[in-house]
């Protein structure tokens, strides 16, 4: 039975969504590993002392959030558990709500933490790189306000923070440009800061050579497999882990339609040869 | 003087920012300093040409009649809208002109301008993009086909990554012994992305950087007009 | 009310959510709606956090409140004021002004920036002792990378004709970038796939009640 181009094109797609519908549905529970990337990752915030000021980066809109909220949320909740004060901070401007989400999510949690004494949301500023380098030199002048339009100088948490050079290390989550491989340029290279951070999949392998020696980038976190091996780590079923069964499925789906694509074309050349 | 000066204002700007490089102290620190939070600024009104431009464009479509103008309009009320909600009761934590909006919130559960974000921006958003999922299995049926040496190379390295990024990679290869654990999945996709797939960004890197470096070199010492624009 | 009004919400994203992926079976009027929708509601976000995130804090709020001690101010609120300038094709020209000093200022951080970040900090990563590794896997990896790093670079090399030796260099560097394309095609699947793991999960769960 000879299908059309099209008739293909929608078997393959009800094929891909009951594939990935059902291990949501009925979870398997495997087990994934954690690669070195992660632990780098993981490693640099928990050994960083308590008390020190961080700034995490949401540099990200919801068309990616599925990959990058999990990471937001774990890292979070990593700092808070070794008692770090994080600044939440976006170049992107959905970023804003993003951050809000995720903090909302986890002072489910702990409801100890104080906004302005453990956390504040600095807000979205333009400009990417420009902007960072400016941070570089003061921070006051870029962030007049938090989100709550409460001046800098009235936040207890920034007392001591004025330049980046005050920040034990950054953390960017991003889907694109601006996003980590500027913080990595700015904090990283010029001010000598520590940047670690999360992207996509799709830009993880052009982030590994920054990975290097030199500590460009403590760690990455590359896409949802890397988050819920970060969520393993801290010790959260967080919502990364739940997918992952749903995300080999749909691997092994793909690899079989890559497989059965060939088998089609060398079909149709055997046929033509005889 | 309509295209000189403004070469000459941007040789000037980069010259001072690269110069500050070499010698932060006063003036260039100061200068530098200042520049950039200048081009927050400047960035922010260049935000809103665009806004401008495409409240522009979907106007001359409706008033036009043009075809599929009714969905234009829809763009425009849903844009209408959310800039109200934002600037009459602002966000999450930012108020707004009028205040903090404590009665709405009261019956909706969240601002209005969050109320829509969270129910209408986020899933078209999340949506849209969620679509490529089914387009890169078709393109993976379709075109993902073994021609030479080179395309094998990419389908072999892609396979192994594929599998190797998921559990069903620990689950084929967890039972293998100490010393061939080099070939255990995971082990071998991160062999890939730290050595080879490294070697081979880090060579794009380079070469895009020094692109990069030469492009910017020629913009401030005025060789590449082309963000001028047309010669009016 | 706050329950109506939660599940009214979640409801609105469902019909979003299938307005969109109705595009799956072809284009349709609801897709077409939805679309629009998106791009309203994105530009409207965008402006209002322009607002509320840089034209406040960073220039009126400063010029209300101590206007003598943050003139300088004016300035790059006259260059906005001129960049805007560009939607009357007239007046375009006084547009460029503060373009130049944008475009100034990019190249000249760029330049710097991946000056080091991208050539130095890459190179001096790719100069190490390939033998000083604990493995023979890791020694070899490391060869990999020099040779791989070499070649590729080589490859993008057009300003002469590469014949002879310099093609069998080429040609290994190629190798190199079929072996990085088919990472990245990996993980693009992985990334395009977890989108839509989300948007099944918010389906499945917070609308369809049928995830525990």
């Amino acid at each position: 039975m000879k299908l059309s181009v099209l008739a293909e094109r929608r078997i393959i797609y009800l094929v891909l969504f009951v594939a990935v519908a059902l291990p949501l549905l009925f979870p398997i529970g495997w087990k994934t590993e954690v690669s070195g990337y992660t632990q780098m990752v993981y490693d640099l915030v928990e050994n960083t002392p308590e008390n020190e000021v961080v700034i995490i980066s949401f540099d990200y809109d919801p068309s990616t959030m599925t990959e990058l909220q999990p990471m937001g949320e774990a890292m979070i909740e990593h700092a808070f558990k070794r008692k770090q004060k994080i600044i939440a901070t976006a170049l992107w401007p959905m970023g804003v709500q993003m951050a809000e989400q995720a903090f909302d999510k986890v002072l489910k949690d702990y409801h100890d933490k104080q906004r302005g004494v453990d956390y504040v949301n600095l807000g979205y500023k333009v400009g990417g790189m420009v902007t960072i380098q400016a941070m570089g030199r003061d921070l006051k002048e870029v962030f007049p306000t938090d989100t709550r339009n409460t001046p800098y100088e009235e936040i207890p948490l920034l007392m001591n923070v004025r330049r980046l050079k005050d920040i034990a290390w950054v953390s960017s989550l991003s889907s694109g440009v601006p996003g980590l491989k500027e913080w990595m340029m700015v904090a990283r290279d010029s001010y000598n800061v520590p940047v670690t951070g999360g992207c996509t999949a799709v830009s993880a392998p052009g982030f590994f050579p920054y990975v290097n020696e030199q500590q460009q980038l403590t760690g990455l976190l590359g896409g949802l497999k890397a988050a819920s091996e970060y969520e393993s780590l801290i010790g959260r079923l967080g919502s990364a882990t739940t997918k992952m069964d749903a995300q080999s499925i749909a691997h092994l789906l793909i690899l079989i339609f890559i497989a059965l694509g060939n088998i089609k074309v060398f079909a149709a050349k055997r046929r033509k040869n005889k | 003087m309509k295209r000189s000066l403004p070469l000459f204002f941007a040789f000037i700007v980069g010259f001072i920012v690269l110069l500050s490089e070499f010698i932060p102290h006063s003036p260039f620190n100061q200068i530098v300093s200042t520049l950039e939070g200048w081009f927050m600024i400047i960035s922010g009104f260049a935000i809103l040409l665009g806004q401008i431009s495409l409240i522009r464009m979907n106007t001359h479509k409706i008033a036009h009649r043009l075809p599929n103008w009714q969905y234009h309009l829809a763009g425009l009320i849903s844009f209408a809208l959310m800039l109200s909600f934002g600037l009459l009761w602002g966000m999450r934590e930012t108020p707004g002109i009028l205040g903090d909006a404590p009665g709405i919130q009261a019956w909706l559960g969240l601002k209005p301008f969050d109320y829509l974000f969270d129910n209408a921006y986020l899933p078209l958003s999340a949506t849209l993009f969620s679509l490529l999922a089914f387009f890169i299995a078709s393109a993976a049926y379709r075109a993902f086909i073994i021609r030479g040496l080179e395309s094998n190379l990419l389908m072999i390295t892609a396979i192994i990554v594929i599998i190797g990024r998921t559990s069903i990679g620990t689950m084929f290869t967890g039972w293998l012994p100490e010393n061939l654990q080099f070939w255990h999945f995971p082990n071998l996709a991160d062999f890939i992305m730290e050595y080879p797939n490294t070697a081979a960004q880090r060579a794009i890197l380079i070469s895009a950087g020094l692109g990069i470096v030469g492009s910017s070199l020629r913009i401030i010492l005025g060789i590449e007009r082309s963000y001028l624009g047309g010669d009016k | 009310m706050i329950s109506i009004m939660n599940t009214i919400g979640i409801w609105l994203a469902a019909f979003f959510t299938l307005c969109i992926f109705s595009f799956l079976y072809k284009d349709n009027p609801f897709y077409k709606f939805a679309e629009q929708v998106f791009v309203g509601l994105s530009a409207a976000y965008w402006l209002v956090y322009i607002i509320y995130s840089i034209m406040v804090p960073n220039l009126f709020a400063k010029l209300a409140t101590d206007f003598s001690g943050n003139i300088i101010l004016l300035i790059p609120a006259a260059l906005g004021l001129m960049m805007l300038m560009r939607i009357h094709p007239k007046m375009q020209w006084i547009s460029r002004y503060p373009i130049a000093i944008m475009v100034g200022t990019t190249a000249g951080i760029s330049m710097l920036r991946y000056m080091k970040s991208d050539i130095l900090q890459q190179l001096t990563a790719t100069m190490i002792n390939p033998f000083a590794a604990d493995t023979p896997a890791e020694i070899a990896g490391n060869l990999l990378m020099i040779i791989g790093t070499i070649c590729g670079v080589y490859f993008f090399y057009f300003s002469k004709k590469q014949e002879g030796v310099s093609k069998a260099v080429s040609k290994v560097g190629i190798w190199f970038l079929m072996v990085s394309f088919g990472a990245t095609f990996g993980y693009t699947v992985m990334a395009r796939i977890s989108l839509l793991i989300g948007r099944l999960d918010f389906l499945l769960g917070d609308w369809l009640h049928l995830i525990k």
